[in-house]
């Protein structure tokens, strides 16, 4: 549905995004992850031909957003990160220009009522939207990329600066219209794209640094396994008994009477440790999978390549 | 494009802009027209128009002053760049909404024309290819300040630029004559607004001055669009 290649974009002589590389098939939500300044805005910019590429090419369903950019605009509900809203309308004016302005062809009214229902705005249609909360302006803004029910969605940090219930709200939003949509949507959040999207795309410094469905994300960034344990019994024992077992490959000792074992992925070691520490009669207290967590090799990824 | 016409047309009534814009336009003309035309006798409003050639100046740069600016500073310039309509589209759309307010200032001398003819009857002729010139000097002024408000993100510094070259503009003609240059003299007489518009307000329709007005509205209009283009590759 978004195809995404080899996009570069420079200011100047900086590099804001270098060669960027990405897809979304239909109906998939597709988070777009890096700390503040990594380069969402502008992909996000480029695919919806608000800016043009240095180099590269976007292709939505088909249609090049620079040769054929009506047929690729026509595609696009965007929401950028500071919603396009002209504070002088109302809600329902707004809408309507919209409605024209993207030249959709469904029944007028009956569709921006429904649009309005979605987003939970229909109780504010007719004041002026200078007078709505932060809340209700984010939404105006959801229902005006809705409009005209474009099959791929944009949305830039959809979330920034609403309170934690709204939050909730536009994440169920999110998911519910993931159904029907393709959703590239941005955050430097990780929790939230972990908990909304089905594959994550992280970028730091304009580079993309990772590409993976959520669930593996972890494992393909971490690239060993690590187990935490608890054991009672001399140091130099323990760590002999556990070196012992096939695959481990490092053992640390941390505070207490913890351990953590570094051992090569596809191999599992909890037996072998178990019966290990039983033969040097070192009890083994507590023992976990200690994998990396998302937001861990996260920070990983992003110091790493910024060192 | 007409969904930007309308927006651009409903957002000048949605502020006091509009009004304001209405009110000093009906104020200075019926002011004109109260001196030039009732005290004095006559149905001529050739003195109407020239007085108003200022008030024109002044007003033009209020009415584009947010055109592009205020887009761009509210990001709602966004919105317009990813819809599937066309640079030139929305470049477009901006000018016919700041050019129907404009007609809507002009329609008043329609009525002014129309209380004259109670006394007397006025030269019809005159007062269509002098209307005539009016829209078309104004429109290719409102080209210019719109091409300056895509320029700037401020309101204030697109307004004030925009007053200053309405005045330069305004002055081009007595300044023609400053210079003992020939080739400066007639450059400056051959782009001066009013050296154009004054074929109009004599009832001659100059092809000449047809086309340079529509020459400068075009050019303009253009290099809004690549204001346009250009920030998207910068």
């Amino acid at each position: 549905m978004i195809e995404v290649k080899n996009i570069t974009k420079r200011y100047g002589g900086v590099k804001a995004l270098d060669d960027i590389s990405f897809t979304a098939d239909s109906g998939e939500v597709v988070g777009l992850l890096g700390p503040n300044g990594a380069g969402k805005s502008t992909t996000m910019n480029i695919i919806t031909g608000y800016l043009g590429a240095t180099s590269g090419t976007v292709l939505i369903d088909g249609a090049d957003i620079l040769t054929a950019p009506k047929a690729a605009k026509a595609k696009i509900g965007y929401l950028p990160e500071q919603p396009p809203l002209y504070l002088d309308m109302t809600v329902r004016r707004y809408l309507e220009f919209i409605f024209d302005l993207k030249k959709v062809r469904l029944p007028k009214k009956e569709h921006i009522n429904e649009v309005m229902e979605i987003v939970k705005i229909a109780d504010v249609a007719d004041r002026v939207i200078k007078n709505l909360s932060k809340g209700y302006r984010q939404r105006v803004g959801f229902a005006g990329a809705l409009m005209g029910n474009p099959p791929v969605l944009i949305l830039d940090e959809p979330t920034v600066g609403l309170d934690p219930k709204q939050i909730i709200d536009i994440r169920k939003l999110i998911k519910s219209l993931g159904k029907k949509h393709t959703i590239i949507f941005s955050s430097h959040v990780l929790s939230e794209v972990s908990a909304v999207c089905d594959r994550i795309v992280m970028i730091n410094n304009g580079k993309l640094v990772a590409d993976a469905k959520t669930d593996e994300l972890s494992e393909t960034l971490s690239g060993s396994g690590i187990l935490a344990l608890e054991v009672d019994g001399a140091t130099a024992t323990v760590r002999s008994a556990i070196s012992s077992v096939e695959g481990v490959k490092r053992v640390t000792r941390g505070a207490g009477l913890s351990y953590t074992v570094e051992f090569e992925t596809g191999v599992d070691i909890r037996r072998g440790v178990f019966n290990a520490l039983s033969k040097a009669n070192c009890p083994i207290l507590m023992m976990r999978p200690g994998g990396m967590t998302l937001e861990e090799s996260f920070l990983k990824l992003t110091e790493g390549g910024e060192g | 494009m007409s969904a930007i016409i309308k927006r651009e047309l409903s957002s000048y009534f949605n502020s006091a802009i509009g009004y304001i814009v209405l009110a000093v336009f009906y104020f200075f003309s019926g002011l004109f027209f109260y001196m030039y035309c009732l005290l004095s006798n006559t149905t001529s409003m050739s003195y109407v128009f020239l007085s108003m050639l200022m008030i024109v100046m002044l007003v033009i740069p209020i009415i584009t002053m947010k055109s592009f600016s205020e887009e761009r500073k509210q990001k709602t310039d966004q919105a317009l760049l990813t819809a599937p309509i066309s640079l030139t589209e929305m470049v477009l759309g901006k000018f016919f909404g700041a050019f129907l307010l404009y007609c809507i200032c002009n329609a008043i001398y329609i009525l002014y024309a129309i209380i004259l003819s109670f006394y007397a009857t006025p030269d019809w002729a005159v007062f269509l290819t002098t209307m005539l010139g009016m829209l078309l000097m104004g429109g290719a002024l409102i080209a210019i300040d719109m091409f300056i408000s895509a320029l700037t993100e401020s309101q204030v510094i697109a307004a004030v630029v925009s007053i200053g070259i309405g005045l330069l503009i305004y002055m081009l003609d007595s300044l023609s004559n400053v210079f003992n240059v020939d080739w400066l003299t007639n450059l400056f007489h051959n782009i001066s607004f009013d050296a154009h518009f004054t074929n109009f307000i004599n009832g001659i329709i100059n092809l000449t001055s047809v086309v340079f007005f529509l020459s400068v509205i075009a050019i303009f209009l253009f290099l809004c669009v690549r204001v346009f283009e250009k920030r998207r590759w910068s």
